[in-house]
């Protein structure tokens, strides 16, 4: 493991919110690791911290104390402006809710983040955005606007705006809550093959199966990191496709196994 | 950002909601309108009123004798009377910017005929005369040059001496007499009314000053010369020209003193010209207050914007935007607006003008710095409204932007 560099790493992170007298401490002590090419699923039922994980290592928000590197960098005392540039930069978004602009195509959605690019970075920002949509398997639905375009779609076209700044991680938030099983293995799969091709991936979920798509998992509660093991079944979304069968036409065989109740009913 | 991606950014947002940004631009698009129209019709006013009073005579130049003094003792205005028929004459044939020159020999005497008797001021003065004071002969006719020339013995009756010498009967064509001499009526002259000291200017009865030096004044002195020019603006340079002219007439060497004046009218011109400038403000000022209305119409607009995109904002943010970018953003997307809003609001005064004018008659004047100044207004206004919402936007918290519903 150590040949591998750290993308992410925190050490004692701890989150506290005064609200009048009470105080919610959302994430105690966390020391959490994520390595290049990894892709790991958070878990945790809700108030468990994993949302305020996530916006924290996505530099939406800061934490209260602990350090946070991201690829290699101190991100944890950034002031506002640049953590937007953190983000333009070096992280991906995908959100449950999509979250496109309406009214905008495709081809436009994916421009944005190069928009608010101050590096100065070569090149057409028309020609990198419609490459990130190829790359996700959307080239024909560039003109598309969100109204136009499937749930699964929109995800992806999601997933081609994060990618379009070559950021070092991309972090998912419930990426399939707003989906059907089978759009969900689509949009799973193409998770995978973006991080077969080298792409860290950081998924947040509260469903069991979806979870086990990722190398490891990592479960929260009560804001502290309770467990981090690796997936010793990891499921092939490519394979899954294949053998998907509608359960209206026949509810003998799913795809998904029920989800034990201790696992992920909790959400 | 760049410059041409934040205009693309805005026109497209103000595209996507087309009736909404027509009904916010309608506020600037009638306050601009509104601006535009009442200052044209106030500096229209402004012109017609400055015609009516040229026509009064602010294009009316006096020459009058100056004063001498004799071992230090001045003598006051006219003491040493220089101004002679010569003078007149060398006015008429030498000067550029003169349109009409009078002399005007005052005098004064009993009429006598038609129903009675009547004081009256006589003046001496030349063909002219009329052209320079814009008076009308309202029945008969005028003098002509060959009546000064051959100093006929012929009179125009002021509005006041007619109706007191020949109530109900028209006076041309009858004989008067004045101090013995009879005259003949060919004119009576239009109705002037008071001058502003409250004198009857109609109580007067007018005669070739040829006929006036040699029948009734018994000199070839003259009191005042009255002069004219084709428009107020040459009056200074008018009256240099009379100066030089004079001086060269009257032999005067460089050290010596000019022995004549020359006045004009001008603060009559430019009483009326305060007036009107005042009543063109109170016009512009009227109407600026619709555009107060129309720029806190955009304020109210950008502020619901916001808020209605608040999870737009919250997307922008989370993609890497800065505050200072969301707020241009909203920047742009105002100051768009208003200036759209202002160019057609241009448009709309531009046009009512034209109709106004067509359908009353009225002048409208429509000046350069009237567009130029609507416009930036309209322009500062987008900002200046606009500033407070951008900066609520800008402000928005990025994890609470996203999560808003």
């Amino acid at each position: 493991m150590n040949d591998t560099a750290n993308v992410i790493r925190t050490r004692g992170l701890t989150k506290t919110y005064v609200t009048g007298a009470t105080e919610v401490r959302a994430l105690r002590d966390v020391d959490f690791d994520v390595q290049q090419g990894e892709m790991v699923s958070i878990m945790g039922a809700s108030g468990s911290g994993k949302s305020t994980l996530m916006n924290i290592l996505g530099c939406l928000d800061r934490p209260t104390s602990g350090s946070y590197e991201l690829d290699g960098t101190r991100v944890d005392g950034m002031d506002r402006n640049a953590r937007a540039d953190i983000r333009n930069q070096r992280i991906g978004f995908v959100f449950q809710g999509f979250n496109l602009l309406p009214r905008t195509s495709a081809l436009e959605q994916v421009e944005l983040p190069l928009l608010y690019d101050r590096t100065g970075r070569k090149g057409s920002s028309r020609d990198m955005a419609a490459r990130a949509l190829e790359r996700v398997g959307l080239g024909d639905r560039m003109d598309h606007e969100p109204s136009e375009l499937s749930g699964g779609q929109q995800q992806r076209v999601a997933l081609a705006r994060a990618l379009v700044t070559e950021p070092a991680i991309v972090l998912a938030d419930e990426p399939t809550g707003n989906l059907d099983t089978r759009t969900s293995i689509e949009v799973l799969a193409v998770f995978q093959e973006l991080n077969a091709q080298g792409i860290t991936i950081l998924v947040i979920t509260h469903e069991h199966e979806i979870a086990r798509y990722a190398k490891r998992i990592v479960r929260f509660r009560d804001g502290r990191l309770m467990q981090d093991e690796p997936v010793l079944d990891r499921r092939n979304a490519v394979v899954d496709l294949a053998e998907w069968h509608d359960p209206d036409e026949d509810d003998t065989a799913s795809a998904f196994a029920p989800i034990p109740a201790s696992e992920g009913g909790a959400a | 950002m760049k410059a041409s991606v934040l205009t693309r950014v805005a026109a497209q947002s103000i595209l996507k909601n087309k009736m909404r940004s027509l009904l916010t631009m309608l506020g600037i698009i009638i306050g601009v309108g509104a601006v535009i129209l009442l200052v044209a019709i106030g500096q229209g006013a402004q012109s017609r009123i400055q015609q009516q009073i040229e026509n009064l005579g602010t294009n009316m130049l006096v020459i009058s004798p100056g004063s001498s003094s004799q071992g230090g003792v001045s003598r006051g205005m006219g003491s040493f009377n220089r101004l002679k028929v010569d003078d007149v004459e060398k006015l008429q044939r030498e000067s550029f910017l003169l349109a009409a020159v009078s002399p005007v020999i005052a005098t004064g005497g009993q009429l006598v005929g038609g129903q009675g008797n009547w004081r009256s001021r006589i003046n001496g003065v030349s063909v002219e005369y009329l052209a320079i004071r814009d008076w009308d002969v309202e029945f008969g006719r005028n003098f002509d040059a060959a009546d000064v020339r051959s100093m006929k013995k012929v009179v125009l009756l002021g509005r006041t001496v007619a109706e007191n010498l020949f109530p109900g009967q028209d006076p041309v064509g009858q004989q008067i007499r004045i101090r013995n001499v009879p005259f003949q009526i060919i004119g009576v002259l239009a109705e002037k009314g008071q001058t502003p000291e409250g004198s009857d200017m109609d109580d007067v009865t007018l005669a070739p000053y040829t006929t006036v030096q040699t029948r009734l004044a018994g000199h070839q002195y003259i009191p005042q010369i009255l002069a004219s020019t084709f428009s107020p603006g040459d009056i200074p340079a008018a009256q240099e020209e009379i100066t030089a002219i004079m001086r060269e007439a009257h032999g005067l060497a460089s050290w010596e003193e000019d022995d004549f004046t020359v006045r004009n009218q001008s603060d009559l011109s430019e009483a009326a010209q305060g007036t009107t400038e005042v009543m063109t403000l109170l016009l512009a000022a009227i109407a600026s207050i619709s555009l107060l209305v129309g720029g806190i119409g955009i304020m109210n607009i950008m502020l619901v914007s916001v808020t209605e995109r608040t999870r737009e904002i919250g997307i922008r943010m989370s993609i890497g935007a800065r505050g200072s970018d969301v707020m241009t953003q909203f920047l742009v997307e105002s100051t768009v607006l208003s200036a759209a809003g202002g160019l057609l609001g241009l448009l709309l005064g531009l046009g009512g003008a034209r109709i106004i004018s067509s359908a009353t008659g009225w002048t409208t004047t429509i000046s350069p710095l009237t567009v130029v100044v609507a416009l930036a207004f309209s322009g500062a206004i987008g900002i200046f409204f606009g500033f407070y919402p951008a900066r609520q936007a800008a402000e928005l918290d990025p994890i609470e932007a996203l999560r808003y519903e």
